[in-house]
């Protein structure tokens, strides 16, 4: 017998007795005030990301300029910026270990926690979301959502295959409790509240 | 902040004197507060204090049974280490009140919890074949594994068709169980943990003493210690950003190089076949998007039906562990990249043998936050390496037996049986319930000393009849008030070692009533 019969098998021997149906998941009320953009902010900020409104129309990306002028390698995903390293030509996901900022789209924002979610189509190279040094997010503030509940009701994650929600930089606090960001993944993470560019009719 | 600036409170009793008030070393937020989200402050210890040697586990002998009483008595003779631990877990579960009190259905949360993964356990056989035709669909290669050894076989397998001589790996305490690096080792794979407590553990050649924080029984002393010998840093530089940015520039290379990436697996669901991931580091994310083979290992009983159910799972999770509300990283994995091959190992080892142990198989239900081992006196004050298992703490005493039953004999006695491990556990497993049951089990077994054994024979004896426990009271009162120290504080009074004997009152209560009410009731 295979290994998964017999695991089958003795799953099925050995099966507690007794009803034990699956509950429903009601629907709770949100923990979030009205105010989804403040709430979204509020909870990013103590989970060590930061948010910024986006500048005027003619430089959106003025409150983060500091950051991109500082960088000599931009990966971008959105079409709203231009770095210089061509995510759709990379080949080896190690190609994007030198990138300093990377910029993609978030398709969605949860206020409860503060999360943004990305997929790979969202990230082109997933790599690039860990190995860049920091990491500028647009979103939209119509794209948050209310809660964590909300988002697992969302299609994304049955369709993508890879889907992650990022809540603030890459944490840690192994050495004695001392909280450090950029313990291996990107050292900041900033979110830009940018409307998403209507499509095309 | 000097020793000096210290309250009262803070310098007798609560905190040794070692141990100074919360550093400000932290990371801090927009508003410029100190952030404290991903887990628990420290309060580092002075650096001009006298270095004291990390103590270390468990002596693990074989089959033999674990002397978890001996290594923990070595981890409370030293004072620094016992009280750093003690009070950094007292902070997380601190943490885990406040975010629990945070969220109104909270117990309503940890109900579905419960009943959910009830169910998908009592169905368990239909959610992997749901699951494994999922993920085939998805262009994932489905393995399954009955024990430790077919998982590593199966890894090695897939490593060799690929010439793969490297793996990094993002923390999964099933590899811990499978003892996956050693066999690695043997069969010269490199296995690099990608976590910083994993490698911190990793490089000192130590098994991670908690399931979320493996390293916490280390002070940053001992981390400097190892990472001088190991990665070569400077030994007299204990900075914590110092060592975790040397930790990141030395393992990047490594996973920049490696042939292959496997992560562990918080929640694996049936409806989509995707493999959950929560971390901090974000570092199952660089072990499954970096390397060109990608491996997940899955505890069978890690499935849940659907999407909807982690909207449950998520919001308790974190928030039990380390008091945020959720992990810097959510991880879904369900298919592969392109060009890339995914595969997924299906591991048993036991877990289908528990499933019909009637008092033991909703242990199964536990989802690896830790809370239960934050909030325990006993782990806190013994650290989790004196339990010589894989896992440790309140869910080690009522899991670790049912893998050996002889190893791990003398685990559910490393208990106060106060219950605060069921009460926070958040998919209300009835831990401190099954801990009694196994100390049933063990002494019906006859798997428990002999010394125990004769006590409790007496006690059982004693206890019997009151008459005998009326006079043993007198007795041992009387005792305690004219023996000296020496003959009540001896290594044959197990209950003098480590605490002082209570004052013996002059009389019982019982011999007060009868002198007292009994007469008066008569002539009422």
């Amino acid at each position: 017998m295979s290994a998964r019969e017999t695991i089958l098998a003795r799953l099925r021997a050995n099966r507690p007795a007794g009803d034990f149906p699956l509950p429903d998941v009601p629907r709770f009320p949100p923990l979030v005030g009205d105010d989804l953009v403040a709430e979204f902010t509020e909870r990013l900020g103590k989970m060590g990301g930061r948010v910024e409104r986006a500048g005027s129309p003619s430089d959106p990306f003025a409150p983060v300029r500091s950051r991109l002028d500082g960088a000599a390698v931009i990966a971008s995903a959105v079409p709203e910026f231009s770095g210089n390293r061509d995510l759709a030509a990379v080949a080896m996901p190690t190609e994007v270990n030198d990138v300093d900022v990377a910029v993609v789209r978030a398709r969605f924002g949860v206020a409860e926690t503060g999360s943004v979610l990305f997929t790979q189509d969202d990230l082109i190279v997933n790599a690039v979301a860990y190995l860049a040094q920091h990491l500028i997010v647009l979103l939209d503030p119509a794209d948050i959502l209310v809660n964590v509940q909300a988002a697992y009701k969302r299609p994304d994650f049955g369709q993508a295959a890879y889907a992650v929600l990022h809540t603030g930089p890459s944490a840690t606090a192994d050495i004695e409790g001392v909280l450090i960001h950029g313990a291996q993944g990107v050292r900041s993470l900033t979110v830009l509240l940018l409307q998403r560019k209507k499509q095309a009719a | 902040m000097s020793a000096d600036d210290l309250t009262p409170r803070q310098t007798e009793g609560v905190l040794h004197p070692e141990v100074r008030a919360p550093s400000d070393e932290s990371e801090r937020g927009p508003g410029g507060e100190r952030l404290q989200h991903a887990e628990a402050a420290s309060k580092p210890i002075r650096a001009d204090a006298p270095r004291e040697p990390q103590p270390r586990g468990a002596k693990v002998r074989g089959n033999r049974p674990i002397d978890q009483a001996e290594a923990a008595e070595r981890f409370l003779a030293a004072p620094m280490h016992q009280k750093a631990h003690d009070e950094r877990l007292w902070d997380v579960r601190r943490k885990r009140d406040v975010a629990a009190h945070g969220i109104p259905e909270w117990e309503e949360l940890r109900e579905l919890a419960s009943q959910i993964k009830t169910h998908t356990l009592t169905h368990l056989d239909r959610y992997l074949e749901q699951f494994e035709a999922a993920a085939q669909a998805n262009g994932v290669h489905v393995h399954w594994a009955e024990d430790g050894a077919d998982h590593n076989r199966i890894v090695l397998d897939i490593l060799r068709k690929h010439g793969a001589k490297s793996l990094v790996k993002s923390k999964s305490m099933l590899t811990e169980e499978c003892g996956f690096r050693h066999f690695m080792a043997a069969h010269e794979i490199d296995v690099i943990e990608t976590d910083l407590g994993e490698r911190i553990q990793q490089l000192d050649d130590e098994e991670p003493s908690h399931v979320v924080m493996p390293a916490v029984h280390k002070t940053r002393l001992d981390v400097a210690e190892v990472f001088a010998r190991t990665l070569g840093t400077d030994p007299d530089n204990d900075d914590a950003h110092y060592l975790a940015e040397s930790q990141r520039e030395t393992t990047r290379p490594l996973i920049l190089k490696a042939d292959a990436g496997l992560t562990g697996c918080n929640f694996a669901i049936a409806e989509t076949g995707t493999v959950v991931t929560c971390t901090n580091e974000g570092n199952a994310d660089l072990s499954g998007n970096v390397p060109p083979l990608q491996i997940h290992s899955i505890g069978i009983e890690k499935l849940i039906p659907r999407v909807e159910h982690l909207g449950v799972f998520i919001r308790l999770l974190s928030r039990s562990a380390l008091g945020s509300p959720i992990t810097q990283y959510t991880s879904h994995f369900r298919g592969p990249r392109p060009g890339t091959e995914m595969h997924m190992v299906l591991v048993d080892n036991g877990r289908s043998e528990r499933l019909g142990m009637e008092e033991f198989w909703t242990s199964l239900k536990c989802i690896r936050c830790g809370a239960c081992m934050n909030t325990c006196p006993v782990y806190r004050r013994s650290g989790g390496l004196s339990y010589g298992a894989t896992y440790s703490g309140p869910i080690g005493l009522i899991i670790d037996p049912t893998f050996n039953k002889r190893k791990y004999s003398t685990l559910p006695f490393s208990s106060t049986m106060n219950g605060s491990c069921t009460n926070v556990c958040p998919v209300k497993i009835n831990i401190h319930e099954q801990i009694f049951a196994w100390r049933k089990v063990l002494a019906e077994e006859h798997r428990i000393p002999l010394l125990k054994q004769g006590m409790m024979k007496a006690a059982g004896a004693v206890l019997s009849r009151p008459a005998a426990y009326r006079a043993a009271i007198q007795t041992a009162d009387s005792a305690l008030r004219v023996l000296p120290r020496f003959a009540v504080y001896n290594p044959a009074n197990t209950w003098g070692k480590k605490r002082e004997m209570p004052h013996a009152p002059r009389q019982s209560f019982h011999a007060w009533y009868r002198e007292n009410r009994m007469k008066k009731g008569q002539d009422a």
